[in-house]
């Protein structure tokens, strides 16, 4: 009789549930998986070592493109570890609005991700009622920055610009009737912070929304609870973070355990879970978007009574205004200077983690004096995660697999980097 | 006028009257199918917040014409290692037994294309034959994926098979009879008197069944698109992948065909005086295929997909034993009870 031995599958990189680049080699004993090799790269992009290559403004825009869904939360860290190394206090205002704005692409992260991992696991509805919502958000990064998803916003000192007066409007159209324009316009009359606010306060009931499809659902229940249980001690030495950690029970959250900007000023609770599995970790990202959506509220009050400077006076830092550089030989020699050679930082190591939708997003920047970093490394969450996808998977069948991918929330952006 | 048709239709040799008549019930069927995709799309898209095909024809109206079209003109590619033959085969497999049943559907009282006296039993024969498409298909696509898929079907139908023989039997205690015609018959007089009110743990057991023998979602392991991507027809392109598709529509529509004969009184009005008698006995047929046909889609758009063990969990330990129960619940109901006239 011949021996019965396991079989290997290849699973990705072209993958409907790989998210992005994802190829795994699964050892299957029938449907059960007894080992799993994710094996990454295919989205290497060299974004460290083109970092040291270049004056520090000029590598914000590479942070965007590595956790490509939570853009804004990527240049949180790089700026403000260049603050950290250069020892400067943004404005109030600035960081406010980083605050405020780290907290929409908190949701925005969210909403990407409970729309695919419903998709994963074959819960077609949630996908488009989360990009419903994320498509307003898309129009208020385009607002402000002028991209809808590499914003480039943050910079070192402060944002780019305030938040403008206006929030743009639909125009009429041959598809769209008048009235139908009036209903989308209804919330664009005001300030962006106007249509903000309106989301803020319609977003509760979407999250209820899509907890009414899912989180009582016995379907999602049967294919999320128990599913790769990790405990509280073993999150901790495979080096979880985020949500991924606090669903196993662990209260750790950056914005509370090393504060930074104004998070100390803010409430907001941290949800945790009990058992550690796909389930807890389901609850935990839902409420987070719950608990954003209270910040952004508080930082959208704050904000309005508060007007103010969102940028450093230091020329040498930041660009001075373009009126004045039309008479003011000063200013254009600041100008100059700053977008050819940039600025040089005291010599040194820094580094500097925020709390990113996936987890701690850090940047370790080592300087030796000049206008580039010596070196610069990333750290980021979801390397670690797809790292215990193995002992995660291991025991359960291939349909779990996808929702342990989808747990995970990986991005093949900073994994890769 | 009508002598005339009625003279040439009997001066007509057996074999093209035969002929006939099948064409007159699968091209109507064909068309419904197609149809039927455009409506999934639809429907789906409007419980999604979408608009749906909209491009092709007014309204997006010829839609499946124009899939039609482009798969017929698509390669259909023969992967190297399959196994040629079986790997042609398996679609037909699949599509004969589908379009083969509808020989025995009553769509009114006369309207039937062969009024043999155990259609139930060629019902059930046929729909159980399908699964061996799929099997074939993911054997000889020689694909890992494509096998895993065939062996979830396979095991899947199984289970599924016997939840639904089962059900049928509770029908079959009811109406005396393995006639299709005579069940429905033996439910006339109104909606009190279909068997979905007396046997309706068997009806929702047999629907659930129908959508788990379909393969459709929730149930859709067997082509787990996030999981085996398209499971048993991962491999299929151009027509080979058409004519899946038709047989999983075709069998979907089937499926409603059988639960309203079986549950939900075939052609006869839910109640029989006038507003309800206006409507044609076939109108009445259809309408109702549509609601149940209309189910299908809705559990699709709904739903997340079972895991592949937990549908084996659902149909061994819950399904087979709640029918086996119900068929004695029945048995006694009907000779022990004061209203055993309602089981019969």
């Amino acid at each position: 009789m011949t021996e019965i031995r396991n079989y290997t599958m290849n699973f990705g990189p072209q993958h409907p549930a790989a998210h992005g680049v994802l190829r795994l080699i699964m050892e299957m004993d029938g449907e059960v998986v007894e080992r799993i090799d994710p094996h990454i790269g295919l989205l290497h992009r060299a974004t460290e070592k083109l970092a040291e290559s270049k004056p520090y403004n000029h590598s914000i825009g590479y942070m965007d493109r590595l956790d490509y869904v939570s853009m804004m939360c990527n240049e949180h860290a790089y700026v403000l570890a260049i603050e950290k190394l250069l020892g400067v206090q943004v404005p109030t205002r600035a960081q406010y609005i980083r605050v405020m704005f780290s907290e929409i692409t908190r949701i925005r992260n969210h909403l990407l991700w409970i729309a695919a991992h419903g998709l994963d696991i074959g819960a077609m509805a949630v996908f488009l009622y989360a990009f419903r919502e994320r498509e307003d958000l898309c129009d208020v990064y385009e607002a402000t920055s002028g991209a809808r998803l590499h914003a480039a916003y943050f910079r070192p000192g402060g944002v780019y610009r305030d938040l403008p007066e206006k929030m743009p409007r639909y125009a009429s159209s041959k598809v769209h009737s008048d009235d139908e324009i009036r209903a989308k316009n209804m919330n664009r009359e005001g300030s962006v912070l106007d249509f903000i606010e309106s989301f803020v306060e319609r977003f509760p009931a979407c999250v209820d929304e899509y907890e009414n499809l899912l989180t009582d659902n016995r379907i999602w229940k049967q294919r999320t609870v128990d599913i790769a249980v990790v405990s509280p001690e073993r999150a901790l030495q495979l080096g979880f973070t985020g949500p991924m950690l606090r669903g196993s029970g662990f209260a750790w959250d950056l914005r509370r355990k090393q504060p930074y900007e104004v998070y100390p000023e803010l409430k907001f609770d941290i949800p945790v879970g009990v058992t550690g599995d796909c389930y807890d970790r389901y609850l935990v990202r839902m409420e987070e978007m719950r608990q954003s959506n209270h910040i952004i509220k508080q930082c959208v009050n704050w904000l309005k009574d508060n007007p103010g400077p969102v940028m450093l006076d230091d020329h040498k830092l930041t660009p001075p205004s373009r009126e004045n550089m039309k008479d003011d030989m000063e200013s254009l020699i600041h100008h100059f200077k700053l977008f050819t050679e940039g600025y040089s930082t005291p010599p040194g190591q820094v580094y500097q983690a925020v709390e990113a939708p996936k987890g701690e997003f850090g940047i370790y920047i080592i300087s030796d004096g000049a206008n580039k970093p010596y070196r610069l490394k990333v750290r980021a969450p979801g390397f670690a995660h797809l790292a215990a996808l193995d002992e995660m998977a291991r025991g359960h069948m291939l349909s779990d697999v996808v929702a342990i991918i989808g747990t995970q929330d990986i991005v093949f952006g900073e994994v890769d980097r | 006028m009508v002598d005339l048709i009625v003279s040439i239709w009997i001066a007509l040799p057996l074999v093209i009257q035969i002929g006939l008549k099948i064409g007159a019930i699968v091209l109507p069927l064909l068309a419904m199918v197609a149809y039927y995709t455009l409506a999934e799309r639809k429907v789906i898209a409007y419980m999604h917040v979408r608009v749906g095909p909209n491009r092709v024809g007014p309204k997006g109206l010829l839609q499946p014409i124009a899939d039609a079209v482009k798969l017929m003109f698509k390669e259909m590619i023969i992967p190297t290692n399959a196994d040629r033959y079986l790997f042609i085969i398996a679609p037909i497999l699949a599509l004969v037994p589908a379009l083969g049943a509808w020989a025995v559907i009553p769509f009114t009282e006369n309207l039937i294309l062969t009024d043999i006296n155990a259609s139930l039993l060629y019902v059930l024969a046929l729909t159980s034959m399908g699964v061996y498409g799929v099997v074939v298909a993911g054997w000889a696509s020689n694909s890992k994926y494509a096998f895993l898929g065939a062996m979830r079907s396979a095991a899947q139908i199984v289970a599924y098979e016997i939840a639904m023989g089962f059900a049928l039997v509770g029908v079959l205690m009811a109406a005396g009879s393995l006639n299709l015609r005579e069940i429905v018959m033996a439910q006339q007089g109104g909606i009190h008197q279909w068997y979905v009110l007396p046997l309706f743990p068997l009806f929702m057991v047999y629907l659930i069944s129908g959508v788990a023998e379909t393969n459709r979602a929730p149930f859709d392991v067997a082509e787990g698109e996030s999981e085996i991507v398209a499971g048993f027809h991962v491999d299929y392109s151009g027509m080979g992948f058409a004519v899946f598709f038709l047989a999983e529509y075709a069998n979907m529509i089937l499926i409603s065909a059988l639960t309203v004969i079986l549950f939900l009184g075939g052609w006869y009005p839910p109640l029989p005086f006038a507003p309800f008698t206006w409507i044609p006995d076939i109108g009445w047929f259809f309408i109702k295929l549509s609601m149940v046909a209309f189910l299908f889609l809705w559990f699709r758009a709904t739903f997340p997909r079972y895991r592949y063990d937990q549908i084996m969990r659902l149909g061994w330990k819950v399904f087979i034993p709640v029918t086996l129960i119900w068929i004695v619940v029945i048995g006694v109901a009907r000779f022990y009870t004061p209203i055993g006239h309602w089981f019969a």
